[in-house]
């Protein structure tokens, strides 16, 4: 991999959005002009598609909206922070966290190993809350490449 | 206690981890050992053997069908959606618990609702390697369409195997390879037949008739006898699960062997789906259970299924063919732009089912007293379904199932050799928005090539047979006319419900990673 999974433009922590289609294509208008996603119509159409399959939200505050796309070009990670919350579908109420996850179509299961061991720290308290708190950018992509990659 | 447990999620990028990873804490806290197999994205990791014969219990904590659940056989069991493991895995933990000690206490059949042992092999509801994507929770619209788009994805396979093997012998032997192999006449030569029908057949006749050519063609057209039963048989799979095959096959059948078509295959299908389903509801005593999946669930959801398709599918659509038959005949000699357009509507109706039969029929005897015209109006009016439906899915994937755009890169090939059944996988999946988008096309189609003047001396072939078209710029320009209407309507009335664009993309196991529960 040439890159890391989230890099400091790929976190937004003061997103601002009615609905979660509005908060997934601000998100993933980050990975566009990343160059990480090709088509951003196209990667939105895959990801609303999962999202329709079973909403993503999950208890505790957090939406994971994800697709594996044929437009996406690495495994990344887009993070965004929302003090109004954004609707997942979780029955506990609106996200304050939201995850974007972008796979490649037919990533390997090397790729796909980072985001699985991404998905796993999720669950875990410590790690939301320390995102929760992150003052800057960096800090959360900081956090992000020590939990996920350094262990 | 030792537990295994195993997770899948649609994606196989996100939930499936988390769930496994919300179970490992629950189980660790609780004070249990745990090994939870992920089957996602990353690969599946199997749990070895010895580790699931030593556990008390399994979880499942999926959204997908569980690969090779068999490796479970007659451990207490719970199922659970993943999310319900990633927001409360303790509640998870304790009833893997509950059923384990239900288990050793030799009361496991009485478990709760979501908990019952994992019965292995045919005699489970649990099916290795086939997939549905089916969310139980969504509202009936949308299991509706995912239902439909199931028997869909695995008929794709066999749409695209056969419509390519039928263009190929074609192109190879000549259009008059069908001819030579059924027997009739083209272009004024008349063959006998080489076999009696695709249930029945030597390979002497058929090399000797038409060659290699006509050996694929025949082979070609068996896997397109195969396309209803396998709609009808895993529409009823996605709503039944295994049980529902047996009897959604057998109605597919009867649509096909009754000439009820791709439309009666989707009633049947859903009839069958929807028998096994209120047949699995009711309790019944446990000496019974055991042959209820195997014996008494597919004999009496067969026979019902059978019995109504036979009488309520059948009768009629026979019914309806002579009425229609009757009706056109009469209408010969009426404006000739008409005929054309009614003739093309009719043709794109069913893709090959009982309506476009009676078109067909209707130009075969027309060629055969001698009026061209309308065999030609009603060969271009069959090609158009399948090339504005590929034509669609290229300009505006979004709008399509990553299944649907590879049935449509097969669907230029079928629709230029006039293989109308390669619309037939867009048109199962959506029929209330497909079918009038492609009848708009055809009606058109058929209309100008009439106005026009085309003719055509051949009954099969599509773009192969253009040296027997009279007219034949005029004739394409008909045919290029229907697939613009027929286009702009579906991706006119597809984007209608953009509000709700997953509802067209509802995953299904797309042909590539049929057991890959991604």
């Amino acid at each position: 991999m040439t890159n890391s999974i989230i890099t400091p433009d790929l976190v937004d922590l003061g997103l601002e959005a009615p609905d979660r289609q509005t908060a997934t294509r601000q998100l993933a208008e980050r990975l566009a002009a990343g160059g990480r996603v090709t088509d951003l119509d196209g990667f939105l159409t895959d990801v609303a598609a999962r999202e329709q399959q079973m909403p993503t939200g999950i208890e505790g505050g957090i939406g994971i909206p994800h697709a594996r796309s044929a437009f996406v070009t690495e495994p990344t990670l887009a993070f965004a922070r929302s003090k109004a919350g954004v609707d997942f579908g979780a029955a506990d109420g609106p996200a304050h966290l939201i995850f974007l996850i972008a796979a490649p179509e037919g990533g390997g299961s090397q790729h796909m190993t980072i985001l699985a061991a991404l998905a796993r720290r999720l669950v875990h308290a410590s790690f939301r809350e320390a995102l929760a708190t992150a003052p800057d950018e960096q800090t959360v992509v900081d956090i992000v490449t020590k939990e996920v990659l350094g262990s | 206690m030792k537990l295994v447990a195993v997770t899948s999620c649609p994606t196989g990028i996100a939930h499936t981890y988390m769930a496994a990873e919300a179970i490992e804490q629950a189980a660790t806290a609780a004070g249990h050992s745990i090994t939870v197999e992920t089957q996602g994205a990353a690969g599946a990791d199997p749990i070895p053997a010895d580790v699931i014969a030593a556990a008390d219990a399994v979880i499942f904590a999926a959204d997908v069908e569980v690969r090779n659940r068999e490796r479970f056989a007659g451990k207490p069991l719970v199922t659970a959606p993943v999310k319900r493991a990633i927001n409360d895995g303790p509640a998870l933990i304790a009833e893997a618990v509950q059923a384990a000690e239900a288990g050793r206490a030799g009361t496991s059949p009485a478990m709760a609702a979501t908990a019952s042992p994992v019965s292995g092999g045919a005699a489970g509801s649990g099916s290795a390697g086939l997939t549905t994507k089916v969310d139980q929770d969504a509202g009936f619209g949308t299991r509706l369409r995912q239902w439909l788009m199931t028997g869909v994805s695995y008929m794709i396979p066999f749409v695209a195997a056969g419509g390519i093997l039928i263009a190929i012998s074609f192109i190879m032997g000549g259009p008059q390879v069908a001819t030579k192999v059924f027997g009739g006449t083209f272009h004024g030569h008349t063959y006998p037949a080489a076999v009696t029908g695709i249930e029945s057949f030597t390979v002497a006749p058929v090399l000797h008739a038409a060659g290699i050519a006509g050996l694929l063609f025949l082979i070609g057209k068996v896997a397109f006898f195969m396309l209803v039963p396998v709609l009808a048989g895993f529409i009823a799979f996605a709503m039944a699960d295994r049980m529902g095959l047996v009897p959604g096959f057998i109605a597919g059948l009867i649509a096909t062997a009754t000439g009820a078509g791709f439309l009666g295959g989707l009633i049947g299908g859903l009839l069958a789906g929807a028998v096994v389903m209120a047949l699995k509801r009711p309790k019944v005593p446990r000496a019974f259970a055991g042959i209820m999946p195997v014996v008494v669930i597919p004999l009496i959801s067969t026979a019902v299924t059978g019995v109504i398709m036979v009488v309520a599918v059948g009768r009629p659509v026979a019914a309806a063919t002579a009425a229609l038959t009757n009706w056109l005949h009469g209408l010969s000699g009426t404006n000739a732009a008409v005929l054309g357009l009614i003739l093309g509507a009719m043709m794109a109706f069913d893709l090959g089912g009982p309506v476009n039969k009676v078109a067909y029929t209707f130009a075969l005897a027309s060629l055969a007293s001698g009026d061209t015209k309308i065999m030609a109006a009603v060969m271009a009016a069959g090609m158009t379904p399948p090339i504005a439906c590929a034509l669609a899915t290229v300009v505006r994937k979004g709008l399509f199932t990553p299944a649907e755009r590879t049935a449509g890169e097969a669907a230029w090939l079928l629709g230029l050799s006039f293989i109308t059944e390669g619309a037939i996988p867009f048109a199962a999946g959506d029929p209330l928005r497909v079918i009038p988008s492609l009848m708009a096309g055809s009606a058109a189609t058929g209309a100008l090539s009439m106005v026009f003047g085309a003719t055509s001396l051949a009954p099969h072939g599509g773009i192969w047979v253009i040296g027997l078209v009279g007219r034949p710029v005029l004739w394409l320009a008909a045919i290029a006319a229907g697939i613009a209407v027929s286009a702009l309507c579906l991706i006119a009335l597809k984007s209608l419900r953009h509000t709700a664009p997953a509802a067209s993309t509802v995953s299904v196991p797309d042909t590539t990673r049929v057991a890959v529960g991604a």
